[in-house]
C-alpha cells in the first residue's frame, strides 16, 4: 500500500470511528426521546436543543465518577471485561459498506473500512468474543448477581447466535458471497433480499435482540431479578464502556439487517453523488431499524428465560434451517437452469 | 411459542398510537398548572381587613385535627394593645407539615375563619424543625399576603388564594356556597357585625349581604 492509500485508510477509519461515536450518542438520545414520547412524556430536554447532548452530559459525568472495584474481583478480568465488550463492538463495524464509494484525486475510495471476504464470519467472530465482555464480567465481578447475569449471557448468546447465522445463511445462498460488498450488489436498486428472505429476516432481527441483550430478552441484565446483571459492580467510566458497546451493537445489528435484507446503501439516485445517497439511504434504513429496536423495547416486557431457550432451539432455529434447505434447493434448481432467476442476485 | 403474536402487534399499535400523543409531562416551575378552587394548599392565619388577627385561640383546630398536627396557646389580649378582637388571641400557633394531612377540617372547625386553606403548595425542608411553621411564617401580612420560606416560584397563585373561602362554605351554610363572604380577597376579612347590623349597612363594598354571616357575631 502506497502512501496515499495509507492516508485514504487512516482518514476513513477515523471518520467513521468518530461517525460512529457521534451516531451512538444519537442513538442514546433517540431512544430516551422515542421511550418518553411512547410514554407521553417529555423525556430529557435540556442539555443541548431537545436534550440532544444529554448523552455527552452523563458521558462527562460519568468520567468522572469513582470507578469502584469491588474487594473480591480478580481484577485484571475485571479491568479487561469493559475492554473486551467495547473493541469488538467497533471492529464489527468495520466490515459494513456505507455506499458504493467514491472517486477522489483520481483515486477509489470505498465507503467501507474493510472489505474482507469473510466479512460475515468476521462480524460473528466479533459478536463471539463480545460475549465474553459479559462472561468476564459477571465471574470476575466476585458477586452472585453479576454472576448469575454472565451465566445467562453465555447461554442466551451463544444459542441465539446460532439461530443469527442460520439466518444469513439464505443471504450467501443467494448472493453466492460473504463479501458484504457484493451481498449488497447482489440486490437491485429495489429487489431486496427482504422479499424472498422476509422469514429470516424476521428472525435475524429476533435473534439480533437477543444478541445484543435488549428487551424483551434483557435477561441478561434484568433488573427486576439481577439488579444490572452482569455490571452491577461495574461504575463509572467502566460502566460506560459498557453502556456505549450495547448501544453499538444495536447499530451494527441494525446496519447489517439493512445490508442483508434491505439492499444495504442500494436505492434511487436523484442527482449528484451515488455514494453519498448511497449513504442516505443507508442512514435512513438503518435508523428505521433502530427505531423498531426501541419501539419493541417500549412495548413487550421481559419474557422468561426457559421460554427464551425454548424459542431459541425449538422455534427459530428449526424453521430456519427448514427455510434455509428450501432456499438452498431453489437456488441448486435455478443454477441448473430448471427455474427463473426469481430471486435476484447473482 | 406460547407467546401471543396478535397480543404484541396490538401492544405495538398502543406504544406508536401513543408516540404522537402530547405528552402530559408540565414542565413546573416553567409552566404553572392552574390550581382548581378549593385547592388544599398550605394554611395561612388570616387577619381582618384593620390588621387585626382573627385567631382566637379556642384551639378547636387542634383539638379536631385528625393528624394531631396543630398546637395551640391562647393568650389574654393586651389591654392597650389588642392583637385580635374579643378576649383572648392564639399565641403560639403551630403547624407540623410533616403530620398535616391537608384535610381542611381545622378550617371547617374555625369559628372566625382565622385558619384557611391557600394554594401555596411549594414546601421544602432540610430538616424537621423547619417543617414545623409557626405564627411567623403562617400569619399573613397585614396586608393580607401570605408569607413563604425561601423562593417562591408561583408569585401570581399567592393572590389567587382568595379561592379558599369557598373552599368550605361558611358555618356549613351552603346558601353561602361559591360565595366569598367575609373576605374580598386573600387573607383579609371584615370584622364581625355589630347586632343588628349586616354587610350593607356596614358600608363594605365587595361582601355579599349578610343572611347568616357565621353566627359568631352574638
Amino acid at each position: 500500500m502506497d502512501f496515499w492509500g495509507f492516508l485514504i485508510k487512516a482518514i476513513s477509519v477515523i471518520v467513521v470511528f468518530f461517525g460512529l461515536l457521534i451516531f451512538t450518542m444519537l442513538t442514546v438520545w433517540g431512544e430516551r426521546k422515542v421511550a418518553s414520547y411512547m410514554q407521553t412524556r417529555i423525556g430529557p430536554n435540556q442539555a443541548g436543543p431537545g436534550g440532544v447532548l444529554i448523552t455527552l452530559a452523563d458521558g462527562i459525568k460519568l468520567f468522572f465518577k469513582e470507578s469502584i472495584v469491588p474487594l473480591r474481583a480478580d481484577r485484571i478480568v475485571y479491568e479487561l471485561a469493559p475492554i473486551l465488550a467495547m473493541v469488538p463492538a467497533f471492529l464489527a463495524f468495520a466490515i459494513i459498506p456505507f455506499g458504493p464509494g467514491f472517486n477522489i484525486i483520481g483515486r477509489f475510495v470505498p465507503m467501507q473500512i474493510a472489505n474482507l471476504n469473510v466479512g460475515l464470519l468476521w462480524f460473528l467472530a466479533m459478536s463471539s468474543i463480545g460475549v465474553y465482555s459479559s462472561m468476564l464480567a459477571g465471574w470476575s465481578s466476585g458477586s452472585k448477581y453479576p454472576l448469575l447475569g454472565g451465566v445467562r449471557a453465555s447461554a442466551q448468546v451463544i444459542s441465539y447466535e446460532a439461530a443469527m447465522s442460520l439466518a444469513m445463511v439464505p443471504v450467501v445462498i443467494l448472493a453466492g458471497s460473504m463479501e458484504l460488498q457484493d451481498i449488497v450488489n447482489a440486490q437491485g436498486t429495489y429487489w431486496w433480499f427482504i422479499v424472498p428472505l422476509v422469514i429470516p429476516f424476521f428472525f435475524f432481527f429476533i435473534a439480533g435482540l437477543a444478541e445484543t441483550n435488549r428487551p424483551p430478552f434483557d435477561l441478561v441484565e434484568a433488573e427486576t431479578e439481577l439488579v444490572g446483571g452482569f455490571h452491577t459492580e461495574y461504575s463509572g467510566i467502566r460502566f460506560a464502556l459498557f453502556y456505549l458497546a450495547e448501544y453499538i451493537n444495536v447499530i451494527t445489528i441494525s446496519a447489517l439487517a439493512t445490508t442483508f435484507f434491505l439492499g444495504g446503501w442500494q436505492g434511487p439516485v436523484f442527482f449528484g453523488l451515488p455514494g453519498l445517497w448511497g449513504l442516505i439511504w443507508f442512514l435512513l434504513k438503518t435508523s428505521i431499524l433502530i427505531f423498531i429496536f426501541f419501539w419493541i423495547r417500549v412495548t413487550v416486557p421481559r419474557i422468561r428465560y426457559d421460554k427464551l431457550m425454548q424459542f431459541g432451539w425449538k422455534v427459530l432455529i428449526p424453521i430456519n434451517l427448514v427455510y434455509t434447505m428450501v432456499i438452498a434447493f431453489l437456488v441448486a434448481l435455478q443454477v441448473e437452469g430448471h427455474l427463473p432467476n426469481w430471486f435476484g442476485g447473482r | 411459542m406460547a407467546m401471543n403474536l396478535g397480543a404484541i402487534v396490538k401492544a405495538m399499535g398502543v406504544t406508536m398510537h401513543n408516540f404522537f400523543r402530547k405528552p402530559v409531562t408540565i414542565q413546573f416551575p416553567k409552566e404553572i398548572k392552574e390550581k382548581p378552587p378549593r385547592f388544599h394548599g398550605r394554611h395561612v392565619l388570616n387577619r381582618y381587613e384593620d390588621g387585626m388577627e382573627k385567631c382566637i385561640g379556642c384551639e378547636l383546630c387542634a383539638g379536631v385535627c385528625p393528624a394531631k398536627c396543630i398546637y395551640v396557646r391562647g393568650a389574654d389580649n393586651p389591654v392597650d394593645a389588642p392583637v385580635a378582637p374579643g378576649e383572648r388571641y392564639g399565641y403560639v400557633y403551630e403547624i407540623n407539615f410533616l403530620r398535616c394531612i391537608f384535610c381542611a377540617l381545622c378550617v371547617e372547625a374555625c369559628p372566625t375563619e382565622a385558619i384557611t386553606m391557600s394554594n401555596l403548595f411549594e414546601f421544602s425542608f432540610a430538616d424537621r424543625d423547619e417543617a414545623i411553621f409557626g405564627k411567623d411564617l403562617l400569619l399573613v401580612e397585614p396586608d393580607g399576603t401570605p408569607k413563604h420560606q425561601g423562593e417562591w416560584y408561583d408569585p401570581e397563585s399567592l393572590k389567587e388564594s382568595g379561592g379558599w373561602m369557598r373552599a368550605v362554605s361558611p358555618s356549613g351554610n351552603a346558601a353561602y356556597e361559591g360565595i366569598a363572604s367575609w373576605s374580598g380577597e386573600a387573607g383579609r376579612g371584615v370584622p364581625p357585625a355589630e347586632l343588628g347590623q349586616n354587610a350593607e349597612t356596614a358600608g363594605v363594598a365587595g361582601v355579599a349581604p349578610a343572611v347568616n354571616n357565621g353566627g359568631h357575631d352574638g
